[in-house]
């Protein structure tokens, strides 16, 4: 029987390992994710939560398990064209600081050569609050540092991908702007209905923005769960002290 | 091999019938102002008997001007025999001139099918000075006088008496002197440090003007330690056999110069000013071998009055000339390296770190070769002109490229890279709209430094006579004239600006958002 596309996850992660000479980023880690969640990846620095993030677009390939995208064994993907219709965003927005901001987001749709890329800029531009006749022709260096990272969200979404990975996208900001840009991009995934896959090691982002929260620690997943039932329901010492640490409980 | 082909091309000789000449005669010097008055009296010589002649003359030292003779690029030059036996050949003198003289003809015949003509009669032989003073203060008459003192005495040798056996190497086994401290000067300065007191021993020619004009005492060498140093014209094989009327015309100096005559030549030139070309023609006159005509203006041409700013305006045509040759070298050499290096930065750069950083630290290494060693090394590949010099100034326009072009594309931006490479872009597409464009300014910025050290350099192609604003700066040097030096360093200054400035331009241009 084939896989029917609608019922299948978008994303799945069977027992993967990955190492770096001799250190392990993943040991071993399972994971799926279904059509239109946002699947959080928590946990401190060396968890395994980027390495994992960058197996879904092939910027890694693991050692060992299988990655499967929309079912199909991400291996047997062109990594080049499987990129272009993820989208992405990187923790420093990554923009390209010798192109206008117009044009980085027009990035993909130009990649993919679109014939509409302009119009789909304009489009991505409005969807994260930014005028695109006051924005598209300054460039990166002129602009704050939230406007940067509206301007990677809307980079990333401008091809309107069916999925985007974004590797702490807000971490850099200020606690105003983050929370500012963490209503747009919650607002505009769920109008969309878009698949995500958000790295972070704030806790609190993770209960706002993820239907459900990976909890990551030493290349191996400690608890994966929705937000309530984590609160509720620690799985393991580690995630109670994170929870603890970061003064989530249960209301 | 080098033999059997010289012996197969002497064989041929004697089948050769006198031809109308095909070819200017190539008439070399090295650069220092006895040997260019030489070799312009052999020009004006073999001009005055109708042969056509070009001028080849400053090239490098020694090694440059015999490997250039030796392989045919030029036809003839001065020489004398101590230096064909002992820097040349490499065999011990005898104290006896002829004896030398016979050794040489004969070895240079046989190893290299060159020739020497009959001695020009005067000797010019090393000459340690001291200034007066010093003689007196020491009571030195003799070489062996100056070993007892030497170690309280400062020398300024040339760098070729430093490194050659006949030069200190020897004299410090031969007499045993050992100097407080040595220090390398060029012939244009040592004897403004010896008048100066900025050092007390120097080694000069018997036959420099500049020995008079200082009032300089040169010790006897009473070991007789310094072989003959007999002047003579040096030619090679293929000139030997095509012209034997032309070598006939050079032999017609054989014998005619005295020592008392050289110096007071050399002091003309180098102590009154007056141009080579004129002390050649006069002197030519009044040895008979020419008559007195208006056939050469450029010989009778009066020194221009007034300072140096007169002096570049009274040569701004020749300045401009150099100064479109030196560019002409610039351009090339630097248009190579750029194809070369460039690309190889940017291939580099995908290896791993250890294999880009041993081909750069490889090419980094041509940047430790001494350009006059480097431009000897090609005279037997590449001969002497322009291809030599467009080689060398290439090779060391290679580094500054090749490194910033990879130091650069490696390290541009590496958030907007990794970004670029998530959102799909192919690793071609990353360096031609991510890597180069970041990195355009740290590459202009290699380009502009090698173009810059690039147009230094190219003064000393006019060592392996390739021409450019090196010319007036080697003869100047050679002959002491500040203005002829000047000449040529100013407008390589000038050049250099601009050189820079113009790739500064083209750095906005390359370098986006900005």
């Amino acid at each position: 029987m084939l896989p029917n596309v609608a019922l299948v996850e978008m994303l799945r992660a069977e027992n993967v390992t990955k190492h770096y000479g001799p250190v392990v980023a993943l040991d071993g880690v399972s994971v799926d994710v279904k059509r239109a969640e946002c699947v959080v990846l928590i946990g401190e620095s060396g968890s395994g939560k980027t390495t994992l993030l960058r197996c879904f677009n092939r910027l890694v390939d693991p050692d060992g398990g299988r990655v499967l995208i929309e079912g199909v064994e991400a291996l047997q993907l062109d990594p080049i064209a499987l990129r272009r219709r993820i989208g992405y965003v990187p923790q420093d927005g990554g923009l390209l600081p010798h192109w206008r901001v117009r044009r980085n987001v027009e990035l993909v749709p130009w990649l993919r050569q679109v014939k509409n890329a302009e119009e789909l800029a304009a489009r991505a531009m409005d969807l994260v609050g930014l005028e695109p006749e006051l924005f598209g022709h300054r460039w990166p260096r002129e602009l704050s540092g939230g406007q940067r990272q509206r301007v990677a969200v809307a980079r990333a979404l401008a091809a309107s991908p069916d999925l985007i990975l974004l590797d702490e996208p807000f971490g850099a900001l200020d606690a105003i702007t983050r929370a500012d840009l963490q209503t747009t991009f919650h607002r505009i995934r769920r109008e969309l209905g878009i698949t995500a896959v958000l790295v972070t090691h704030d806790l609190h982002e993770a209960f706002l923005l993820g239907t459900r929260i990976v909890v990551m620690r030493q290349g191996r997943i400690e608890q994966v769960a929705p937000p309530d039932e984590l609160r509720k329901a620690p799985a393991t010492d580690y995630v109670r002290q994170l929870l603890e640490r970061a003064r989530v409980t249960a209301a | 091999m080098m033999n059997l082909l010289l012996g197969l091309g002497l064989g041929c000789a004697p089948a050769q019938a006198p031809l109308p000449q095909a070819r200017p005669i190539i008439v070399a010097s090295k650069p220092f102002g006895e040997s260019y008055l030489l070799a312009e009296m052999f020009s004006q010589l073999l001009e005055a008997r109708g042969f056509q002649v070009d001028r080849r003359l400053g090239l490098g030292a020694t090694e440059i001007a015999f490997q250039a003779l030796r392989t045919n690029r030029i036809d003839a030059y001065p020489e004398y025999t101590g230096t064909g036996l002992l820097a040349i050949l490499g065999e011990r003198p005898s104290p006896d001139p002829r004896e030398v003289y016979r050794q040489v003809a004969r070895e240079f015949r046989q190893r290299f099918g060159a020739r020497w003509l009959p001695p020009l009669g005067f000797q010019n032989t090393y000459a340690i000075a001291v200034r007066q003073e010093t003689a007196r203060r020491f009571g030195l008459a003799t070489l062996s006088d100056l070993a007892r003192v030497s170690r309280s005495l400062r020398a300024g040798l040339t760098p070729d008496f430093i490194g050659r056996p006949d030069g200190l190497p020897g004299l410090e086994k031969a007499y045993g002197v050992s100097f407080r401290s040595v220090r390398a000067l060029l012939p244009a300065v040592k004897y403004q440090a010896l008048a100066a007191g900025e050092v007390d021993v120097i080694d000069g020619y018997s036959t420099d003007g500049f020995i008079a004009r200082y009032d300089l005492v040169i010790l006897q060498d009473d070991r007789h330690f310094f072989p003959p140093y007999e002047a003579a014209a040096l030619v090679g094989a293929n000139f030997a056999r095509d012209l034997p009327a032309g070598v006939a015309a050079l032999t017609e100096l054989s014998g005619l110069l005295t020592e008392a005559e050289m110096r007071r030549l050399n002091r003309r030139i180098e102590v009154d000013g007056v141009p080579v070309a004129r002390v050649a023609a006069a002197e030519l006159l009044s040895l008979g071998l020419t008559v007195a005509g208006p056939d050469r203006p450029e010989a009778a041409k009066d020194l221009s009055p007034g300072g140096v700013f007169g002096y570049l305006w009274d040569q701004r045509q020749t300045i401009l000339k150099l100064t479109l040759r030196h560019l002409l070298l610039v351009s090339i050499s630097l248009a190579g390296a750029i194809a070369l290096a460039l690309p190889l930065g940017l291939a580099l750069e995908e290896r791993s770190h250890g294999v880009a950083e041993s081909v750069i630290r490889g090419v980094g290494l041509l940047q430790t070769l001494p350009s006059i060693a480097l431009l000897a090394f090609m005279i037997p590949l590449l001969g002497i002109g322009i291809v030599p010099a467009l080689v060398a100034l290439f090779l060391y326009s290679l580094y500054p490229i090749l490194r910033n072009t990879y130091t650069g594309v490696r390290d541009a931006a590496p958030d907007a890279v990794g970004a670029a490479w998530a959102l799909g872009m192919t690793r071609a597409q990353v360096l031609r709209y991510v890597r180069l464009p970041l990195a355009a300014p740290v590459i202009m910025a290699g380009i502009r430094t090698a173009a810059v050290i690039n147009v230094g350099t190219a003064t000393l192609a006019a060592f392996i006579g390739a021409g450019g604003l090196g010319d007036p700066i080697a003869a100047g040097l050679a002959l002491s004239d500040t203005r002829m030096i000047l000449s040529g360093a100013l407008p390589a200054a000038l050049l250099a600006l601009l050189v820079d400035t113009g790739l500064g331009l083209c750095e906005r241009v390359v370098t986006p958002g900005r």
